[in-house]
């Protein structure tokens, strides 16, 4: 019989310090196109040219639409003229309506994951939260079998037609107050799918949406970013 | 060459039913027969001369409905594509799945999304498109349909209810999903019972149908790829990796042989990382909290490798047509082995501790069983065959890329139970590792992308994905539009026959023979 608490032990703690300190390791984000650089043109040859429209606007003032990116790096690995990258993953940010909740529930929060059609990088990112080097558990949040007892709904993928009747059905189960994450840019934009007679433009088309993470996928600091800034732990 | 003896037998039995266009060089007969003559043609194929199913194609041209039954064979046998066509007015098609069961999904998705009638098919109907959310005969995939106007004319079937096979005292429907409690994805199930025992397991899948294949209609060769890497993210580089393979398969185009070497030692890299994750959802599944956690520890290390690596943590990105879209530095790719080694060790130490625990053993074997046989009529891919001992694998099949150039053998286990599948898992982990090494060795100096010239025409490619065999299907117009694209992912077919691993296994054990499954939802549903 392996001795499994003996070799948890040998471990010994692998757990990121964020949010208390900075988290530098490499390959924890994809970034983004960094459109403050100078001399970034978009009007390339077609396979240069940005799929989803996220990069607008000409070389004096480019644009970013980060809900729309997909990570293709067409931008910034075209033999013309790159535009250049940025590292980072406190992208985050409240819709109109959105707002933190209310500081008597934000020392711990219960969240329902909702797949409604990603193509599994998403969920996988998700997933990673409760890996050791995450562990999004040590910040009182956790992932919850019930929308009864859950206070975020927390939803992947671009909303396909047939994830429909679930999502919405399991929105309304949801006691106030709630909020409803959206996570990738098919969730916020439809992303590469927005186009499809199946494929939806995104959660916001069916029900309200009070924060967004951008990404392809958002990596797990990522969304763990936005649950921090939807308790309200965020300066 | 034995496909040339293929050919002479089929002429023989046939006679003057059938146009062959034998291409002995590149090892490919194309048989166009009539409709009444695939049933036969193809049984002969798959169970007396022992090719293997690889997908169905269906096509619309401008003046006829096109089939295609693609095979491939063992050693020189070669590839066999049977063809038959018929007016576009005439919808009606003998099917084949009563005599090739492999064939049964493919025709259902035939029939739901192109709207074509299958003679003598046991089960059509709700499929793709659910009963309970769309009229029938919307045929999505045809040409003339408009998809813009789908979601204000819906006439579904209000009293669809699913059909219940199981008679008896005490009999229930226990349905699961399609969300899970955890961050599953999205699929259902309808699993029949009397009491502890699943009798009859019904997956009811493509609640993430997103219409890739549709979508990609009338897009660039180059727009199109993005789709092809992004239906199934965890597995985006051997998708992509075939639909680029398809791609220059229609230009003619060769990519250098640095190219070549690197999209090796990535689709590998890819398949270790996804293994492990594999692995890290067994133990889970079991409970065994440490072990998962051990396994999560090195899925999260691959994938910061893989984003140090190749700027994104799923590979996005990185393949294109001609190449590959950025170099990496030979320094980077030692590094890069370095750590692979140290996540290889910790591994097998992992592997170690799991056969000596007993209650997790427990929990795995002689459970979830698939026999030998089963799995050659349901033409299973990848690790779930090869778990009961159906050992294909197209890297050795139809070598692509510089695959010949390398040695390995087909791990392979005969047991066909959750502990198998496990064993072939960890093993395929650590030869993914050996050919990331064999790969590296050999790469030289050298560009990694040609520009990507274009090409009229249509092509199949075949890559082994983690997952198993990927054939991706492409058709494209002489302004360099993409006019039919077919994705026949492995998991399609894994589906297909993932109610043998549940059925007469007792409900506790459900979550854990569809961890040790390993099969992916949205490859899928697409």
């Amino acid at each position: 019989m392996s001795n499994w608490v003996l070799k948890g032990l040998q471990s010994g703690v692998v757990t990121t310090r964020y949010p208390r300190k900075e988290e530098k390791a490499q390959g924890i984000s994809p970034g983004f196109p960094d459109i403050d650089s100078q001399g970034g043109d978009i009007n390339g040859r077609e396979e240069d040219v940005c799929p989803t429209a996220a990069l607008y606007g000409d070389s004096n003032s480019l644009k970013l639409d980060k809900g729309r990116c997909i990570h293709c790096f067409r931008c910034v690995r075209n033999t013309g003229h790159p535009v250049s990258w940025t590292s980072g993953f406190e992208w985050a940010s409240f819709t109109e309506k959105g707002t933190p909740f209310p500081k008597i529930f934000q020392k711990s929060l219960y969240i329902r994951v909702v797949d409604s059609g990603d193509c599994g990088a998403c969920l996988n990112e998700v997933k990673l939260l409760n890996n050791p080097l995450y562990n999004m558990h040590r910040l009182g949040l956790f992932i919850t079998p019930t929308p009864r007892q859950a206070d975020i709904l927390l939803i992947v993928g671009p909303v396909t037609d047939h994830m429909k009747t679930a999502l919405r059905k399991t929105y309304d189960a949801m006691p106030e107050p709630k909020r409803v994450m959206a996570v990738g840019s098919c969730a916020l934009t439809g992303g590469i799918f927005s186009s499809g007679f199946t494929s939806g433009s995104g959660v916001s088309s069916l029900i309200p949406v009070d924060i967004e993470i951008p990404g392809c996928p958002p990596p797990p600091l990522a969304v763990l970013h936005g649950l921090l800034t939807l308790a309200g732990r965020t300066k | 060459m034995k496909l040339q003896e293929t050919v002479n037998q089929m002429q023989s039995r046939w006679n003057t039913e059938l146009k062959i266009d034998l291409d002995l060089s590149a090892g490919t007969a194309v048989v166009h027969c009539e409709r009444n003559t695939v049933p036969p043609l193809c049984g002969w194929l798959f169970n007396t001369m022992e090719y293997h199913f690889t997908g169905l194609v269906p096509e619309e041209g401008t003046e006829e409905w096109k089939l295609i039954y693609f095979f491939t064979g063992e050693a020189d046998l070669g590839s066999i594509q049977v063809q038959t066509s018929a007016p576009l007015n005439e919808e009606t098609f003998q099917s084949v799945s009563p005599i090739v069961h492999a064939v049964d999904w493919h025709e259902r998705e035939a029939e739901d999304l192109f709207g074509l009638v299958f003679e003598g098919h046991p089960r059509l109907g709700d499929f793709v498109l659910h009963d309970d959310a769309w009229q029938e005969g919307l045929a999505p995939m045809r040409s003339g349909f408009d998809s813009d106007l789908a979601h204000s004319q819906r006439k579904p079937k209000s009293n669809w209810k699913p059909r219940k096979v199981l008679d008896a005292p005490g009999a229930f429907v226990m349905p699961i999903g399609p969300v899970f409690s955890g961050e599953a994805e999205s699929s259902h199930f309808l699993l029949e019972t009397i009491g502890e025992e699943i009798v009859r397991a019904l997956p009811r899948l493509f609640f993430k149908y997103r219409g890739v294949e549709k979508l990609a209609e009338g897009k660039s060769i180059h727009d199109a790829l993005l789709l092809s890497e992004r239906f199934a993210g965890t597995t985006a580089f051997s998708h992509a990796l075939t639909f680029c393979t398809a791609a220059e398969k229609l230009s003619g185009g060769q990519i250098p042989e640095r190219a070549e070497l690197l999209r090796i030692f990535f689709a590998e890299m890819e398949r270790f990382r996804h293994h492990i994750g594999i692995i890290e959802g067994i133990c889970s599944s079991t409970g065994l909290v440490v072990a998962a956690s051990q396994a999560g520890i090195l899925e999260e290390k691959m994938l910061r490798l893989t984003g140090k690596l190749t700027g994104h943590r799923y590979f996005f990105g990185l393949a294109v047509p001609g190449g590959l879209s950025r170099d990496t530095d030979d320094e980077a790719i030692k590094e890069a082995l370095k750590e692979i080694k140290g996540i290889l060790h910790d591994l097998n130490t992992l592997e170690k501790l799991l056969k000596k625990t007993s209650s997790f053993l427990d929990r795995l074997e002689d459970v979830g069983i698939i026999t030998p046989q089963q799995a050659q009529d349901f033409e299973l891919a990848g690790p779930m065959a090869r778990g009961s001992h159906f050992c294909n694998d197209v890297r050795k099949l139809l070598p692509y890329g510089m695959y010949p150039s390398l040695q390995f053998e087909v791990p392979c286990e005969r047991e066909g139970d959750g502990y198998a599948r496990l064993r072939i898992f960890f093993e395929e982990a650590r030869q993914a590792a050996a050919f990331m090494n064999q790969a590296a060795a050999m790469i030289k100096p050298g560009p990694v992308y040609t520009p990507y010239s274009g090409g009229e025409g249509t092509a199949l490619a075949g890559v082994e994905t983690p997952g198993g065999a990927s054939w991706q299907w492409l058709r494209v117009d002489k302004n360099n539009r993409i006019t039919r694209y077919r994705i026949m992912p492995p998991s399609f077919a894994n589906w297909h026959g993932f109610h043998l691993a549940v059925e007469k296994f007792a409900f506790q054990d459900f979550p854990i023979i569809k961890a040790t499954l390993g099969l992916s939802v949205a490859e899928n549903d697409r």
